[in-house]
């Protein structure tokens, strides 16, 4: 693929991007085009593929091919559409109840599967389109139109999901920090296979603050540690702290004995920073925390295609139609 | 010693057995063979509902029925001529159907006191009185495999599974049969497992010559080639291998690839099976997570420019719904195969139907048209799965095509289509940004195809309503009327490229049967008979389209003085028929007992409808 530049106007659609005054879909948006300008794709070979809900708009504010879908159902289409054309660069949004309720079984298989395709889960903790019902994130006790004396689900730890499922690139981040959903975007379309990204966003109207104890800049600073290849686990102001995993244990260490990050590795270190989610006494964690290189789905299928038409040569229909078996009449 | 042969112009031979017993093999070896003799034939194999039911049970009792003739024929047969017994459940579940006097052949080595005990029968129907009025041929087929295979390495369980084979032999010499391409399938089948060879080549001799020398038979049969068969090239087809082929064809008559994506379902997964050995032809076959995942994808591969396809059978279709309204409103070719079976719910997997017309048709929120056709045979089910495509990528829609379980699993010889007479129908993938608007329409009223990877063209498309022309999302009242009635249209302005069906029989008469799907063959030959022997005034109009309907139907229902609609629903097509001919009045006939209708059936109805009886 020729190295191609694009900027984040060549990105935009001439369509009126619709969502609440203060929604967090608005930084995510400029963040993506920002990304996406950089991926060195030309515009024709990128499809946004969602399903219903606030988030799945999104095609329709992108200047590239995009598709609509239907809900919880974008994984099955964009894994159709992948796997039938490799050269496309295709991305899925979504949301935490499209992704994770209706959609869960396509979800985890297409992650299972390794299908080259971008992922990226926008989790406000409820159901936006439909006007404030708890959704498979909302912690428990949530009070929601659905659930006036707070809800008794226990929800889905998307990371966790994602990992179980065998995604090969599992990262988060939040609507917060533009950059860093830059560059989240930027390694996820760099990584050869699936990538599942949770992306933390704020809806304003319907479960407002949802995530503001740790996604404000001071928050972040000290209740959240960013996962990053090489780097050392460190967080804090002046990441003066540091996290060790020793013994399936996670301490807070001095910055200079932090472990370094490696998500790479096979050991399950990412399940345990997932698992920070339910500590109050420790940084909840963004950034990268799995990355595995294994063949994805659609280069099997078109490798399988491509090896037998190659041995057999190209199929020939008469051949297949007029079989050995066949006899002739008059 | 020579014993006589007599010609036999038809004959029904019904093969059952314990699941075990390997009567689908048999049967198809039979049927294989008889192809290439130059009989016609139809088969239909009754499979039993439960996949491990007690061995010597009823529930388990497997069977293949075979009809093959010196003329030309439509069904697998009403009543066996002939019925091979392997064990008493087998028997006891089979022997009313035989005709009288017909010849019942059991396998007494399986109808000791524990087989009789499994099959729950007090006493053994070969000794008291059952099979009175039959020809009885009872053989300790256990016994004479067993004397057969003397001295081979097999253990005795194994040498016990090539009974089936003996059965075949004796039936080959019973209906003068050659075994050379039994012999020959066997060594290409077993190549690796040269005993298992021998032993069946051995077993298939040993019942061969017992005919000659057991004197069992009073005499042996011929049945003669088929004289005045259109010429051609012929092979044996069933239904789901001839869905699949029709597939590749007409993927390739469009200038396209096929991706099927597709979820395992009882009847049609064979489809899955056959295209997913066929990757030489760029076919990409998905088994997904679920019949939604399996349309999903096949939706999002037609958007990136193939031929996206999804197979099913009626409850998957159910789940299916919403994405083809998806498919719908996006206006993308798809091709989606309902293999019928029957019951709501998880019903009769095994057994055949035709209910699935009114949720093909109406199955989906709001006005959702879309074109519905349906195989009639084994062999049309070919031109049908072309015809599908064609309509696909000619009008941007989605297509049911409509098969069973009669069709799927029964064969036929198939006449081959000469190549270069296969029509052609290049799908036009748009590429030049001049003028370029998502919904624009030709001539058919199909929006034009962009795919993702052409420069310039980058559109969006989805489920939300489209403003017409340029695909962008609008909720405004007008357009919505506008695109609905676009969508209502271009459905119907299919009936511009599909001719109006020819009736069979006299241009007019007393009755005019119309039938749709696998009831073709009964019909026809019901029809067909009536005619012949008594002069009946009646016709019979097939429908290959169910949706929308052929131009010229009011004119030729306006000939007959009634109509009859028989089908294997509670009242499908005679209800849409009503709904859009209401001039006509359309007398239902139906039959829901997970069997297709013989032609005595559609005989008896029409004797008695002219008759003022019903
Ligand atoms: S409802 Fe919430 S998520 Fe949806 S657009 Fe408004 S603020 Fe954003």
């Amino acid at each position: 693929m020729s190295a191609v530049q694009l900027t984040p106007k060549d990105l935009k659609s001439d369509q009126e991007v619709r969502w609440c005054p203060g929604c967090g879909d608005y930084a995510i948006l400029n963040a993506t085009q920002a990304a996406l300008a950089e991926i060195g794709v030309p515009r024709e070979k990128m499809t946004i593929i969602s399903g219903i809900g606030c988030s799945s708009r999104f095609p329709y504010y992108m200047g590239c091919y995009g598709f609509h879908g239907i809900h919880g159902r974008a994984a099955a289409i964009a894994t159709g559409t992948k796997t039938a054309n490799p050269d496309l660069s295709v991305w899925v949004v979504t949301g935490d109840g499209d992704a994770m309720s209706i959609g869960g079984n396509h979800l985890i298989h297409t992650m299972r599967r390794n299908v080259d395709l971008k992922i990226l889960m926008f989790n406000n903790q409820i159901y936006g389109l439909t006007k404030g019902q708890y959704s498979p994130t909302s912690p428990a006790g949530l009070k929601t139109k659905t659930s006036p004396f707070g809800s008794v689900d226990l929800p889905f730890n998307p990371i966790n999901l994602a990992l179980g499922s065998g995604a090969t690139f599992v990262a988060r981040t939040v609507d917060t920090n533009p950059k860093h959903i830059k560059s989240t975007l930027l390694a996820a379309a760099a990584h050869k296979g699936v990538a599942f990204v949770e992306i933390w966003q704020n809806c304003v109207i319907f479960n407002d603050g949802a995530w503001k104890d740790w996604s404000t800049k001071d928050a972040r600073a000290e209740r959240t540690i960013d996962l990053q290849p090489g780097q050392p686990l460190v967080y804090g102001k002046d990441n003066e702290k540091g996290l060790r995993i020793s013994g399936g244990e996670v301490e807070v260490v001095a910055a200079a004995d932090a472990d370094v990050w490696d998500p790479t590795t096979a050991a399950p270190l990412a399940y345990v920073m997932a698992y920070l989610d339910e500590r109050e006494d420790l940084p909840h964690a963004l950034g990268i925390f799995r990355q595995h290189d294994k063949p994805t789905y659609d280069a099997a299928v078109k490798e399988q295609v491509d090896a037998l038409t190659a041995k057999k040569g190209k199929g020939d229909l008469k051949k297949l139609i007029y079989t050995k078996d066949a006899w002739q009449v008059g | 010693m020579s014993i006589a042969v007599t010609r036999q112009d038809d004959v029904v031979i019904r093969f059952a057995g314990d699941s075990g017993d390997g009567m689908q093999i048999t049967g198809n070896q039979f049927t294989d063979t008889t192809a290439l003799v130059g009989n016609d034939l139809a088969t239909f194999p009754d499979f039993p509902a439960e996949i491990r039911a007690p061995a010597g049970t009823r529930a388990g009792v497997s069977g293949f029925q075979i009809r093959f003739s010196s003329t030309d024929i439509y069904t697998a047969g009403d009543i066996p001529d002939v019925l091979v017994a392997m064990n008493a459940a087998a028997l006891i579940v089979n022997y009313k159907d035989v005709a009288p006097g017909g010849i019942i052949i059991a396998n007494t080595g399986n109808f000791t006191e524990r087989d009789l005990q499994k099959a729950k029968l007090a006493t053994n129907p070969l000794e008291d009185g059952t099979l009175d009025g039959y020809r009885v041929i009872a053989i300790d087929i256990n016994a004479r495999v067993t004397e057969a295979l003397a001295g081979s390495p097999l253990t005795s369980k194994d040498v016990l599974r090539c009974k089936n084979f003996y059965v075949l032999g004796l039936m080959y010499w019973l209906y003068s049969r050659p075994l050379e391409p039994t012999l020959e399938w066997l060594a290409a089948k077993f190549a690796k497992k040269q005993d298992l060879a021998d032993a069946n080549r051995t077993a298939l001799r040993a019942g061969y010559n017992s005919g000659d020398i057991h004197e069992v038979f009073q005499g042996r049969y011929e049945v003669v080639p088929v004289e005045n068969a259109l010429p051609g090239t012929y092979r044996n087809i069933m239904g789901n291998h001839a869905v699949a082929l029709g597939l590749v064809a007409g993927a390739e008559l469009a200038g396209l690839k096929l991706f099927l994506g597709s979820y395992p379902i009882t009847p049609a997964t064979d489809i899955l099976q056959h295209l997913a050995e066929l990757k030489e032809f760029g076919v990409i076959t998905c088994q997904m997570e679920d019949e939604i995942a399996g349309i999903c994808t096949a939706i999002g591969a037609s958007y990136a420019g193939m031929l996206g396809c999804t197979t099913t059978s009626g409850p998957g279709l159910a789940l299916k719904t919403e994405a083809i309204g998806l498919a719908i409103m996006t206006e993308l070719p798809l091709v989606i195969v309902d293999v019928q079976r029957a019951g709501p719910s998880t019903g009769l997997p095994t057994k055949v139907e035709q209910a699935d017309l009114l949720q093909s048709l109406f199955g989906r929120n709001s006005d959702a048209p879309l074109p519905i056709i349906a195989c009639a045979t084994p062999a049309d089910a070919f031109d049908c799965a072309v015809e599908a495509c064609r309509i696909a990528v000619q009008y941007m829609t989605p297509v049911i095509l409509l098969s069973d379980n009669y069709i799927a699993n029964g064969a036929e010889p198939w006449r081959l289509p000469e190549m270069d007479k296969l029509p052609h129908f290049p799908a036009a993938q748009v590429t030049d940004p001049a003028g370029y608007a998502p919904y624009a329409r030709d001539g058919k009223l199909a929006r034009p195809w962009a795919v993702p990877g052409t420069p310039g063209l980058e559109h969006r498309i989805g489920g939300l309503e489209k403003e017409h022309i340029t695909g962008n999302v609008s909720h405004n009242p007008e357009n919505h009327q506008l695109m609905s009635e676009l969508r209502r249209d271009k459905v119907l302005g299919v009936r511009d490229t599909i001719p109006t069906p020819e009736v069979s029989g006299p241009r007019e008469a007393d009755l005019l049967v119309v039938g749709w799907g696998s009831t073709y063959g009964a019909i026809r030959s019901g029809t067909e008979r009536l005619r012949r022997e008594r002069n009946v005034s009646v016709a019979h109009l097939h429908l290959r389209h169910l949706w929308p309907l052929a131009n010229g139907l009011d004119e030729i229902f306006a000939r007959y003085k009634q109509i009859l609609v028989p089908e294997l629903n509670m009242g499908q097509l005679s209800r849409l028929l009503q709904g859009e001919y209401p001039d006509h009045r359309f007398l239902h006939y139906g039959k829901v007992k997970g069997k297709p209708f013989t032609a005595r059936e559609i005989r008896e109805k029409i004797t008695a409808v002219l008759e003022g009886k019903s």
